[in-house]
């Protein structure tokens, strides 16, 4: 295999673009792929301060790379979760990349500050626990960019992310999800805004670019998600993408290009006055905000204990 | 070769040498799923795997929502 920039001797193959890289020329398609996103959705502006939301998966962790490489003011955020081992572990890779480079990241647990956990929300509310888990990091996010004063949200959803969901939202014709599921989600009220720069790479492209930068990550699988409906998609889109590289990609941007629109109506329904939670003082259409309403609930469940890794 | 999997992790002896796509292929593994390396360093789709030596298989999909 050869660069089909540099002719020299390949690392990695990218299908769907029918090309093969060295490391120096896939890190830079890498750059320019995530530069292309962010002018093309006009998701960050001069000046303007990031908050990367950072798991210590290969994804967060190459997103806040890219961000700092292309010269954004960009910190990081980890939330402890929880979730046994594994939170542990994922924190300290997020805590260990941010030391190696000198560079800042906030830091929640969500038992000491919040005083629940999302096994104990997932038992609690008798929902999937990505439900809880998503929830409380939508709500910490976005409120430690209110509390630190950052502009932007910056998540690691990359191209099968997105392909993923939008295939899920399509097969039930999940309307009002499908009318806000955008590379940019506006800002505003006292919400920052939320963009995605990785939405023009692949989760395979994402790991090899840890591999490559040196950049060390948690590998294992979240215990929680395994078997979620997510990872079924991921894979029959994998399957698909064997047959036929590139189908990701064109799924993914058609839809934007020739679908999203037609669905902008069907998310919000009539607008709503947002006024501060009475008990953490977020912006709500309730009283109460959903995340306080989920930590009242969790509080009164006994702390779920996980299982060991072996 | 040793070949490591991970999510769960296990070992396997595979006899080399044999190129990286057939051993995706024997082990009914799908390309765009797993990143192939050797020490810190990638392994390219062409290369061939001799009889030494320790490769990882890595899963690259994750699946938060």
């Amino acid at each position: 295999m050869k660069c089909r920039v540099c002719r020299g001797p390949a690392v990695i193959d990218v299908r769907r673009q029918n090309a093969n890289y060295c490391r120096d020329h896939f890190l830079r398609m890498c750059r320019d792929q995530v530069a292309k996103a962010i002018d093309e959705f006009d998701m960050l502006h001069p000046g303007e301060r990031v908050l990367v939301a950072v798991s210590g998966g290969k994804d967060s962790l190459a997103c806040w790379h890219l961000l700092r490489e292309l010269g954004y003011d960009a910190d990081g955020f980890v939330i402890g979760l929880g979730i046994g081992e594994y939170s542990d572990a994922s924190t300290a890779y997020a805590r260990t990349f941010a030391e190696e480079r000198g560079l800042t990241l906030h830091y929640c647990n969500l038992r000491d500050e919040h005083g629940f956990d999302v096994p104990t929300a997932a038992k609690a509310t008798k929902r999937v626990p990505c439900s809880a888990c998503g929830l409380s990091k939508r709500h910490l996010f976005d409120a430690a960019a209110r509390e630190h004063g950052y502009d932007v949200v910056a998540t690691g959803h990359n191209l099968d992310d997105e392909a993923a969901v939008l295939f899920g939202n399509v097969l039930r014709w999940q309307t009002e999800y499908l009318g806000r599921q955008l590379p940019v989600l506006p800002g505003g009220n006292g919400f920052p805004r939320k963009i995605k720069p990785l939405v023009r790479l692949g989760e395979r492209e994402m790991a090899a670019y840890c591999v490559l930068t040196g950049i060390d990550y948690i590998v294992e699988e979240c215990p929680m998600a395994a078997g979620n409906k997510h990872l079924g998609y991921k894979e029959a889109l994998n399957a698909i993408e064997a047959q036929s590289p590139g189908s990701k990609l064109d799924f993914y941007f058609g839809f934007l290009k020739r679908a999203s629109a037609r669905f902008e109506g069907e998310s919000g329904g009539e607008p709503v006055t947002l006024q501060p939670c009475e008990r953490c003082g977020s912006p709500t259409p309730a009283a109460v905000c959903a995340f306080c309403k989920l930590s009242e609930r969790s509080a009164d469940c006994e702390p779920v204990a996980l299982r060991e890794r072996r | 070769m040793k070949v490591v999997l991970r999510n769960p992790r296990r070992e396997l002896e595979v006899a080399g040498p044999i190129s990286v796509v057939a051993l995706l292929n024997r082990l009914e593994l799908n390309r765009e799923s797993v990143l192939v390396i050797q020490g810190d360093e990638l392994v390219p789709g062409d290369a061939m795997l001799d009889d030494n030596g320790t490769i990882e298989i890595r899963p690259v999909i994750s699946g938060g929502c």
